[in-house]
């Protein structure tokens, strides 16, 4: 049984049909990818998983139960936990109560000290801006702080939304070895990403979006290697 | 510099003019009065003490305001009906019958406790169930739409109070304990006026405190930024607003006892004003901002109370004792067109707006 399943979802905002009829999975311990270009529905389909945004039709299964119904504040506590595209940490509050916000679900609150521990080792710019107001971060660093809050949560299955947007190409590269880090450590992570050369160098498969619907599937090695993708996606000519 | 001077248009003549004209006017009226000099010292740290009494109770009110606000983006009307609701239950219920028992002089402590306590949950009844009817419905409408609501909440709130108690004046009865008058400053001030004080600088210190240091705190000001995100974090949006309700309601709660406890009436209509002006008390502070919220509430009660007499009172200007909600409200709009981010207030983001 895949870990995750998203069953021909269709949703809208409004009267525009964003996703129609969206289906992949993701097996435990994977990396999988989103890849498409502005507007082909990434950030859509991982709002819908996160429970965002809610499917016209078509439903979600986390390790076999049904998600789509539940109400966003419960997936964390399902074990997803989501990047949010732009980031999206708290501005006004400091980078040890961001944390801390990543760890409002945990209710085994006196194994946080090793969680923090854990997020400080994988991000030791962290631990020297704890105190810091978080908006006072600059963009690699806030990048960091978001997906170290999400991880304070110990989810099973990481959604993350364009870590790369905005930032210098050495902290992009930095961004994806944590993410594979994490991975090896244990979580399961769906990634959405514009910059397809990056996120297929991590991932185990992949899936390209165009406009609402998925039009190829593979492992990544293989959609390193198609001929559209090279075009389309990966600057080659 | 001749770039600037073509851009000043009249509308920035007149304001100017405004600006300039205030000062005039106040800085005329404030040596007036002090050649004159109609009041001794005792007199002005009387009306300032008066003010600081009367300025914890709008700062207790205004952080109903400023909460709400932070959170939604909305100013909840209702809420001078928070503050009304409480004390007018606990007086009809606790404090009319626990008087005429006695118990009351008796013992003091433990009577107005019992009060306080009765007038916060009551007040906080009343908040939870005002946003879970009139303004949860309306989360996703244009934001000009829970403003109506607001208003028809208020009005609602006022004649049910009236329908369930009367709409005649009822008299709060006096607490012997606190009847005397102790020495301050070298001078006699009411020690009614001093518990008011000292109160609310323990519950704004708790209040903050709270925003601060607790997780439900944290969770009030990650949903204040971010709905979507604090909702990801696994914070249930809908309940932590309606904490919020509930935190400035209980400060209104605790400021009618307050109120009750100087002016010693309450009635249905009671919230109306002290509301309007606890309104006015956050924008003056920069409304969204607790602190903004004390702040403003203290200078507003202060500048109330010392502001006609010395502004006023050396141009001879009759009467000028009863001009104070023309200077609060004149102060409201000036704050509103030179500086509407408040005295402590950030200036507003775009987004909030």
């Amino acid at each position: 049984m895949p870990m995750l399943e998203v069953n021909n979802i269709h949703t809208y905002y409004g009267n525009i049909h964003a996703l129609k009829g969206i289906t992949l999975t993701v097996e435990e311990g994977e990396i999988v990818t989103l890849i498409g270009a502005n507007g082909a529905g990434k950030t859509t389909t991982l709002r819908t998983i996160s429970a965002l945004l809610r499917p016209r039709q078509g439903n979600v299964l986390f390790e076999g139960e049904d998600i789509s119904k539940i109400p966003a504040h419960q997936m964390i506590y399902q074990g997803v936990a989501m990047v949010p595209e732009g980031r999206g940490i708290f501005a006004r509050l400091s980078v040890s109560e961001n944390l801390d916000m990543g760890a409002y679900s945990r209710k085994d609150t006196q194994n946080l000290g090793k969680d923090l521990d854990r997020v400080f080792t994988l991000f030791p710019r962290l631990k020297e801006r704890r105190s810091q107001v978080a908006g006072t971060l600059s963009g690699g660093e806030q990048q960091m702080l978001a997906i170290g809050r999400a991880m304070m949560s110990h989810p099973r299955l990481l959604l993350l939304d364009e870590p790369s947007m905005g930032l210098a190409p050495v902290l992009v590269e930095a961004i994806f070895d944590t993410v594979a880090a994490i991975n090896k450590e244990g979580t399961t992570v769906l990634l959405v990403e514009q910059n397809a050369t990056m996120a297929l160098s991590v991932a185990n498969r992949g899936y390209v979006l165009q406009t609402g619907e998925i039009v190829l599937s593979d492992s990544a090695q293989n959609l390193s290697k198609n001929e559209m993708v090279q075009k389309a996606y990966l600057g080659m000519e | 510099m001749q770039r600037r001077l073509q851009n000043i248009n009249y509308l920035d003549f007149v304001l100017w003019f405004i600006r300039v004209s205030i000062i005039v006017f106040v800085a005329w009226g404030t040596i007036a009065t002090l050649l004159d000099n109609p009041y001794s010292a005792d007199v002005w740290v009387n009306f300032t003490v008066l003010g600081l009494a009367q300025g914890s109770m709008y700062a207790l009110i205004a952080i109903g305001y400023t909460l709400v606000y932070g959170v939604l983006f909305m100013i909840n009307f209702a809420h001078g009906e928070f503050f009304m609701s409480g004390i007018m239950t606990a007086t009809v219920f606790i404090a009319g019958p626990l008087s005429a028992s006695g118990y009351l002089n008796n013992h003091p402590v433990i009577s107005l406790l019992l009060i306080l306590v009765v007038s916060m949950i009551t007040s906080v009844g009343v908040a939870i169930l005002t946003e879970r009817v009139a303004y949860r419905p309306l989360r996703k409408a244009p934001r000009l739409v829970p403003l109506i609501t607001a208003l028809g909440a208020s009005t609602f709130l006022q004649y049910t109070f009236r329908g369930l108690f009367g709409s005649e004046v009822k008299p709060f009865p006096q607490v012997e304990a606190l009847s005397g008058k102790i020495s301050f400053l070298g001078t006699e001030i009411l020690q009614t006026q001093m518990v008011v004080i000292i109160a609310t600088v323990i519950m704004l210190v708790g209040l903050y405190l709270f925003v601060m240091r607790t997780k439900t705190g944290k969770a009030i000001r990650a949903v204040a930024e971010d709905k979507d995100v604090a909702a990801l974090m696994g914070i249930d949006v809908d309940r932590t607003i309606a904490i919020t309700f509930a935190l400035g309601a209980s400060m209104a709660g605790a400021a009618g006892v307050l109120y009750a406890l100087v002016f010693r009436q309450v009635h249905f209509y009671m919230g109306f004003l002290p509301g309007l002006k606890a309104f006015t008390a956050a924008v003056l502070g920069g409304i969204g901002s607790i602190p903004g919220a004390a702040v403003g509430g203290l200078f507003l009660g202060i500048f109330e109370s010392v502001g006609p007499p010395l502004f006023l009172d050396g141009l001879n200007v009759p009467a000028y004792h009863q001009l104070k909600d023309v200077i609060t409200f004149t102060l409201l709009v000036l704050v509103l067109i030179f500086r509407p981010q408040g005295i402590v207030g950030e200036r507003l983001a775009e987004k909030k707006a």
